[in-house]
């Protein structure tokens, strides 16, 4: 049997795979930072706190309301999504004519404020949430044991990912998104409401994450700080692939995913400042992103 | 036109540094020094020190932000490396205090000249990205190399004495040895601002590539601001090593980053005086919190929101729309 | 940094004209924590309730008034020494209790041996606090990373667990409960096949765990804590790693991670602690006395910040003044120690309280009989081997 750098291939696959689903999080986050930073050029530093919202809705929804893991998937993004709206509405709209740093301080006091509140009112050890029963168990799949939650995590969120970049890219939704961000006043001549539109991406792109969050809620201890530390790895995401690009978001995510399972083997201490190594890098090679346009 | 314009007051600002200072801004450098001077007799030194400190690294980040107009995201690594040379150089090599800070200084210095030339190529937020990226690295240092002594940190530095000769043992006594670095600091940078290289960068922050018509090697007057900054941030470090005898991985994470800016947007980026007032409030607010837990987040949370919605200018910028002078 | 303070002074004062015993000491008390982060719930104001109560049940009549005021560190060495100093100089403080996170710990224990105060930690697992740093001034209460990993690794091994794997925390804390437990581990016999060190904070552990189960060791020792272990445990639980043969040790754990774990996922776990609220009458009743102001069982933690404030009004009371730190600790060295919680022991040489440690075992969902019920004890590890040996050490204290 070769074996590859001093690991054994079915090793290697395993932690490949482990990547992949880790990516899969990455993916889903970077691409509702990116929708909301291609459209309203907002930094928005609350996704990480959306994340951990997703989690604590889905977990609120289970022990006071008795909905289940399923219900929680639909339920929690839409009305995660509705507090994202309101909050736009209120706030982050009278930032747009402002310079990046504004939405970004502001998206970043709100996240302080979120955490806070949950932090107080339940803690900081984390509330246990049950996987559903229909996925519990796993599979042998000969080189590693591959719970079937981890499996539907990639699944759930490869759907997720390639639907919003149909619509975005091949529908005309998406096409007088696109327009909008190009041009919001020729868009608007056309009789489109745009602010509209962009509350309701931003509401879509806080839903992501708050989708996220209801996956993660099985796999990851539910606390208030679950999405503290991760805004600035999934920003990092969202600079690599190409700030505004959907596809590059999405790719992007998944590769990262890979590229830290790689490091866990290899160099496990590194694994939380690879992707900055990687963002200093492309940043240097290609300003852009992997994925974006030169300006 | 608006060239022209633009011109003309940079010549008259030019002008106006070569008289000296305006009178109001003498009035209110004399204002501190008399209420640094008092303050030890009124409130406890350790915590006027902590004041000092932060108000020196906010008005080096607001060196950089206020009037070069670049976000760095990053600066913690100055701060914190700083702080970290200066505490081995005291305990391990045994230096004098006044030779640690400047060891500290020197190699936030060149750190801030081996990020700066990378960082400088990108602009706005890919800026604040590289910083933020080249910070990261240097936490990821910081925790992993062993003379840092991990989360840990570099602990019972020795605060010695001052030219081999004037024990610093005694709070009272440093304080004025902070104070007066602190308020060189300061003078330094209001120097620096209103001299013929400041009336350049801030040039160039209004718009870049007229400054670049004008004939201005943009890219090092840019370099030349973040070393400036970087090293100042790296004075700010050194002392704080000192006067808590303490280096910690705080220091290089990335929320001391987000704290400067806040504490710089708070008092009011651009302007003088604004940093100062910022982090004085800030330091405050944590010193006094310290009780309330998670309240200390959520009320810093909610400054960070009425900041940004109502007080762009921040305090002391507010103030000085009001009395229609700089501050 | 005042408030939660509270006097009891003015009953106290008042009988004092009428008391035989003039001494007429007021003592302040800091009770400095992690009131907001990952630790906030096994010390917190948890501990703060804790010392309230050592405070009632030392007494009023005794001729010494007690202040308790508290703060929050944020696990932050700068943080805490920045509060520690102040209570120090300007408000009078004698003692600092409780202080989690061994690098706050340290700097706490270093600025009390400067001022000569007294500190009683609670929270911290260094054992350098009573070995190469130890210091004249310090009682370290309630575990250390010594014990802990001479309790887990020790009885797994003898349990036929022989081979381990190390998944720890990249930070100075994980390396020193691995280090001492692979000390451990080797000296019973047993070997370690390896180990990974993990960013800290981490998320996702599992990449860690599957390099664990392909290591074939028969224990996986996890050298983490707060939500770092629980992470883990939840994600070996999914991996099905538990069914695999393997086993986990958690080498810090408390009451508190398995409440929040769930029986479920934590049934089966084996870990060290030197108190668990259900071990006998007097602990029922206070950690019932606990429950009724905190809503919670008493973490371990939070038993040390009674047993240990307690046990310093003692001695101030036996010395008849408060003012001299290092004369203090030493009459707390001096008397043994005897309270509800802990039983009695004694505070050794290097400032180590040592007592008995308990090895358990986390109940089954169906061996529960409720909230709360959770452990059940697999062995007593009797006081005089619970702890590091006196020589071992390093100490300067000890001759």
């Amino acid at each position: 049997m070769f074996e590859l750098l001093g690991i054994p291939p079915q090793a290697l696959f395993g932690q490949l795979l482990l990547g992949l689903i880790n990516g899969s999080f990455y993916a889903i986050l970077s691409l509702g930072l990116a929708i909301i930073f291609g459209l309203l050029n907002i930094i928005n530093f609350t996704h990480g706190a959306q994340y951990m919202l997703g989690a604590f809705v889905a977990w609120m929804l289970l022990t006071y309301f008795g909905v289940p893991y399923w219900g929680a998937l639909l339920l929690a993004p839409v009305l995660v999504g509705i507090k994202g709206v309101i909050i736009e509405r209120l706030l982050i709209s009278r930032l747009y004519h402002l310079d990046h740093l504004y939405g970004l301080l502001l998206t970043f006091g709100l996240a302080l404020i979120i955490q806070g509140l949950l932090r107080n009112q339940y803690g900081i050890s984390g509330l246990p949430y049950a996987i559903p029963p229909q996925l519990s168990g796993g599979q042998n799949l000969g080189f590693m044991f591959l719970p079937n939650y981890r499996a539907w995590v990639v699944v759930a969120s490869l759907v997720v990912c390639l639907a919003t970049w149909f619509v975005i890219e091949k529908t005309r939704l998406g096409a007088y998104l696109r327009a909008a961000t190009e041009n919001p006043t020729l868009v608007g001549a056309f009789g489109i409401n745009v602010p509209r539109m962009i509350t309701l991406t931003y509401g879509f792109g806080v839903a992501l994450a708050a989708f996220a969050g209801v996956l993660a809620a099985p796999i990851y201890a539910v606390n208030p700080n679950m999405g503290a530390d991760l805004i600035i790895v999934v920003f990092a995401v969202v600079v690599i692939g190409g700030m505004g690009s959907i596809l590059g978001a999405i790719v992007t995510g998944f590769g990262l995913g890979l590229v830290e399972g790689l490091t866990k083997v290899f160099y496990p201490e590194a694994s939380s400042v690879i992707i900055f190594v990687i963002m200093a890098i492309v940043l240097l090679v290609k300003p852009a992103g992997l994925f974006g346009r030169t300006a | 036109m608006t060239a022209v314009t633009e011109t003309e007051t940079t010549g008259i600002a030019v002008q106006q540094a070569r008289a000296g200072m305006p009178l109001h801004h003498v009035a209110i450098f004399v204002a501190l020094l008399a209420a640094g001077l008092v303050a030890p007799f009124l409130l406890y030194p350790v915590f006027l020190m902590k004041v000092l400190c932060f108000a020196l690294f906010a008005c080096a980040f607001n060196l950089l932000l206020g009037y070069g107009g670049l976000l760095s995201f990053g600066h913690a690594a100055y701060f914190g490396s700083a702080s970290y040379i200066a505490a081995h150089a005291a305990k391990v090599w045994g230096l004098s205090p006044e030779l640690a800070i400047l060891s500290g200084t020197l190699a936030a210095a060149v750190l801030g000249l081996a990020i700066g030339s990378l960082a400088i190529r990108r602009q706005g937020i890919y800026f604040a990205m590289v910083t933020l990226a080249f910070a990261q690295m240097v936490f990821f240092f910081s925790l992993q190399a062993p003379f840092t002594g991990g989360e840990d940190g570099i602990q019972a530095v020795p605060r010695g004495n001052l030219f081999g000769l004037l024990s610093l043992r005694s709070d009272f006594t440093l304080y004025f040895v902070v104070l007066a670095i602190t308020l060189g600091g300061l003078l330094l940078i209001y120097r620096i601002i209103h001299s013929p290289f400041g009336q350049v960068l801030k040039a160039i922050r209004e718009n870049e590539p007229r400054a670049v018509s004008l004939g201005y090697r943009v890219n090092r007057y840019k370099l030349a601001v973040f070393v400036l900054s970087a090293t100042l941030a790296g004075l700010a470090g050194s002392t704080k090593a000192l006067v808590f005898q303490l280096a910690s991985l705080t220091d290089v994470h990335w929320s001391m980053s987000g704290e400067v800016v806040l504490m710089t947007l708070i008092g009011g980026m651009g302007t003088v005086f604004g940093p100062i007032v910022g982090a004085a409030i800030i330091v405050t607010m944590q010193n006094y919190l310290a009780t309330f837990g998670a309240w200390v987040t959520i009320i810093q949370g909610c400054i960070f929101v009425v900041c940004v919605m109502l007080f762009r200018e921040g305090i002391v910028g507010v103030i000085a729309k009001w009395i229609r002078k700089p501050l | 940094m005042k408030n939660t303070g509270f006097l009891l002074a003015s009953l106290a004062a008042s009988l004092m004209a009428t008391s035989a015993l003039a001494q007429d000491i007021s003592v302040k008390i800091g009770v400095l924590n992690d009131r907001s982060g990952i630790y906030s719930d096994i010390t917190g104001e948890g501990s703060v309730i804790a010392a309230q109560l050592a405070v009632e049940d030392f007494g009023t009549d005794k001729g010494i008034a007690v202040e308790i005021v508290s703060a929050d560190h944020q696990n932050k060495p700068d943080v805490g020494s920045n509060v520690a100093r102040q209570w120090y100089d300007t408000e009078n403080v004698d003692m600092i209790a409780d202080v989690p996170t061994s690098s706050v710990a340290l700097a706490i224990h270093e600025i009390t041996r400067e001022k000569n105060k007294v500190h009683v930690n609670s929270g911290a697992a260094s054992s350098d606090l009573t070995g190469s740093a130890c210091s004249p001034n310090t009682v370290h209460w309630t575990y250390d990373t010594w014990a802990l990993a001479n309790g887990t690794g020790g009885a797994m091994v003898a349990a036929g667990g022989d081979s381990w794997f190390f998944v720890t925390a990249d930070y100075a804390f994980g390396h020193a409960l691995e280090r001492d437990t692979t000390a451990m581990v080797e000296k019973s016999g047993g070997t370690v096949l390896g180990g990974v060190r993990t960013p800290f904070p981490g998320q996702d552990f599992s990449s860690f765990l599957l390099q664990a189960q392909s290591s074939g060791a028969k224990v996986i020792g996890l050298a983490n804590a707060g939500g770092d272990t629980i992470n883990s445990i939840k994600q070996a639980s999914e991996f099905g790693i538990t069914q695999g043969g393997q086993s986990l040790a958690g080498l810090l754990m408390f009451v508190n991670d398995v409440h929040s774990l769930g029986l479920d996922v934590a049934q089966g776990l084996v870990l060290t602690e030197s108190f668990y609220w259900d071990l006998n009458d007097q602990t029922r009743e206070w950690s019932t006395r606990f429950e009724e102001k905190t809503g919670n069982k008493p973490s371990m933690i939070q038993a040390g910040v009674y047993a240990g404030t307690l046990h310093y009004l003692k001695a101030v009371e036996a010395l008849g003044s408060k003012d001299d730190g290092a004369a203090v600790v030493a009459k707390m060295k001096e008397l043994k120690t005897d309270d509800p919680l802990f039983g009695q022991g004694e505070v050794r040489e290097d400032g180590r309280k040592v007592h008995d440690m308990y090895l358990f075992r986390v109940k089954t969902p169906d061996q529960s009989e409720g909230p709360w019920d959770y452990y059940e004890t697999v062995s007593t590890i009797p006081a005089a081997e619970a702890f590091r040996p006196l020589a071992d050490g390093g100490c300067s204290l000890v001759q």
